[in-house]
């Protein structure tokens, strides 16, 4: 402990300017560590498999998603390599055109949770008070309905709607993202570097953006990473429980309902999509396991740890 | 602390009635509007605001709702006409069934394989199980069970029945087979928290003072675990237990769906299918609450498990 002091107090008195470009670095190079761990590059791998398979397949698919070429629930032959879906579709061509838009989706949905929860968490931490007290109580009642539900509850007013499923997952995302970031935050204000730019009169929304948001980088990372992965997880669920894509789109979730009464005579026009929702979580998720591993140091799940001021290590000791 | 835990509590339900409530009254074109949708007729419209009570005042229409809640006059299905309580009423029950059954045995599996993964730290089990743990956690619940239903019940063996079709006016323990799948699949998802969370605690357990200075008194091995290291790692993996029973409020949706299973869960699908209003208020109205009460059980029981916190505040 006694050679460590010296080390590392130099550090922490560095002017705020010279800390805060070391951590715009920082992160760059922790996602570099990131994919070159061994989970790191699985998931990557894995996750970007499933993207490009999404994204060029509308151009690659062989058929019409919609011409009905083949027999019903029809087993796979040379023509039809994964055979025929509950119409008698050609399930390759279904499959390649069945994931662009669930990929988008989710995407909005995550930059919306992590946007708003952001600011929340971060406006509640530093403005403290009444504000803290509004945004949490509000974080509470959101909290209290699971997001699939939280999510049929609008769809059953609206109808189902694709821009609304965007909208209500990305919604039910931020307290979560808030509540990871309020703590995050509450630890950083009281550095000295926020301190100094508040003596220098600098405005509350300009603290906030310029001081406090920098250093919350990572944990945003991380918490992107895992909200990304529950978007995939609810959008496709709800495309699978009939509220997505109306028929005959060719959409994952619907394709895995739609074709399941026939599972005993073609297995692949239901394997071969929910293989690729499966693969694309795993993928996000492992690579955001790492990346949360790489930042924190940390053997716990992500949600906690990002709970750990986890940029404070060289600060604090 | 508990006081002020029930308080809070009873405020978010309170505030959680509130917004189910005005999601119906808020959103663009009120709910008789958006439940006839292109075949509204001005009379129609009339007669089905009427019986929704829309033509009252907004605090009216609360005041009846909630008041119906307690009477348990909730109104009447949109689609069936039925009253909603005994639509709902059995569903409640299968669903309760479902979560108690997978939840006690997520606990215990997610327990046990946790504690010995961190006795057996860094062995081939511990490897193996955090890979499979970090795949699962990031599953769908509907893709683990179809899965289940491709090797158990269609394309590898045909053990277990696919759907889970109760007998009406038959409750789930009724038919324990049809519980299994469901169940299964619940446990599936909801282990590898506990076991993730149970392993870290017992890491840290085995590797205390008080565990040190047990070895070095002679205690043996399998008293210091079961006796020493064992409770106190469960303390904190309480807590975790509690959120995977919140987590099996949402999760049972989807499954109880998949399996045709007639909970909740299922009824909540098919009233949103249908826009049954009455029926979508009442059964998010039931999940948001088990979840408040579950929230403020667990964290009651967390702080009175854990003396180091129930001394501090």
């Amino acid at each position: 402990m006694a050679v460590n002091a010296p080390a590392a107090s130099p550090a922490a008195r560095t002017p705020p300017q010279n800390v805060k470009r070391i951590r715009r670095h920082q992160w760059a190079s922790l996602l570099w560590v990131a994919i070159r761990t061994p989970r790191g590059a699985i998931g990557l791998g894995l996750a970007s498999f499933v993207v490009l398979v999404a994204v060029i397949g509308p151009f690659v698919a062989p058929q019409s998603p919609y011409a009905l070429v083949t027999l019903a629930f029809g087993k796979p032959n040379g023509q039809f390599l994964l055979g025929g879906d509950f119409l008698g579709r050609d399930v390759l061509s279904r499959v390649l055109n069945g994931g662009w838009l669930l990929l988008i989706m989710a995407a909005c949905a995550t930059a919306l949770g992590i946007v708003g929860g952001a600011a929340a968490g971060v406006s509640a931490a530093y403005l403290r008070g009444r504000s803290d007290g509004i945004i949490m109580r509000t974080v509470d009642v959101i909290l209290a309905f699971p997001q699939l539900v939280f999510a049929l509850l609008l769809l059953s007013l609206l109808g189902p709607r694709l821009w609304l499923i965007t909208i209500a997952v990305g919604v039910s995302h931020a307290p979560q993202v808030a509540r990871v970031i309020r703590s995050a935050t509450l630890d950083i204000t009281e550095r000295d570097f926020v301190k100094a730019a508040e003596l220098q009169g600098m405005r509350p929304a300009k603290v906030m953006a310029k001081e406090i948001l920098p250093n919350l980088v990572s944990p945003l990372m991380v918490e992107a990473g895992l909200r990304l992965t529950y978007s995939i997880v609810i959008i496709s669920g709800l495309a699978f429980l009939g509220f997505g894509q109306e028929p005959p789109a060719a959409n994952w979730g619907l394709m895995i309902n739609e074709n399941r009464i026939g599972l005993s005579l073609n297995p692949w026009s239901v394997i071969v999509p929910a293989a690729l929702i499966a693969l694309l979580t795993i993928g996000t998720n492992t690579f955001t396991d790492a990346f949360a591993r790489v930042t924190i140091g940390v053997d716990r799940r992500p949600e906690e740890a990002a709970l750990i001021d986890d940029l404070g290590g060289e600060v604090s000791e | 602390m508990v006081r002020r835990r029930l308080a809070v509590g009873v405020l978010t339900l309170f505030l959680v009635s509130v917004v189910v409530f005005l999601a119906t009254e808020v959103l663009p074109g009120n709910a008789a509007y958006a439940i006839l949708g292109r075949t509204a007729t001005p009379a129609r419209l009339h007669a089905l605001e009427a019986s929704l009570h829309l033509n009252r005042g907004i605090f009216d229409q609360y005041w009846v709702w909630i008041s119906g809640l307690f009477t348990g006059r909730l109104g009447n299905s949109l689609v069936n006409g039925l009253p909603v309580w005994s639509y709902v009423e059995p569903r409640i029950v299968n669903s309760a069934v479902l979560v108690f059954v997978a939840g006690a045995a997520g606990a215990i599996l997610g327990v046990a394989l946790g504690a010995v993964a961190a006795l057996r730290k860094d062995s081939w089990f511990d490897h193996i199980t955090s890979v499979v743990v970090l795949a699962v956690t990031s599953l769908p619940e509907f893709v683990v069970a179809i899965g289940l239903i491709i090797l158990l019940s269609t394309v590898v063996w045909h053990i277990l029945p696919a759907v889970s079709l109760l007998a009406p006016g038959t409750y789930a323990w009724s038919q324990p087979e049809l519980l299994v799948l469901p169940a299964a699949t619940l446990v599936i998802v909801i282990v590898p928290y506990i076991l993730r969370m149970m392993r870290a605690a017992m890491v840290e357990a085995l590797e205390s003072d008080y565990v040190e200075m047990a070895r070095l008194k002679g205690v043996p091995e399998w008293r210091i675990v079961l006796m020493h290291a064992l409770p106190n790692a469960i303390a904190p993996t309480i807590q975790v237990i509690g959120l995977n029973f919140l987590y099996l409020a949402g999760g049972i949706v989807i499954v109880e769906y998949v399996f045709n299973f007639p909970g909740i869960g299922q009824g909540l699908v098919f009233a949103v299918n249908d826009r049954d209003v009455p029926v979508v208020q009442f059964i998010v109205l039931v999940l948001a609450a088990f979840y408040v009460v579950v929230n403020i059980v667990t964290d009651v029981i967390a702080l009175l498990a854990t003396p180091r916190r129930r001394i501090a505040r």
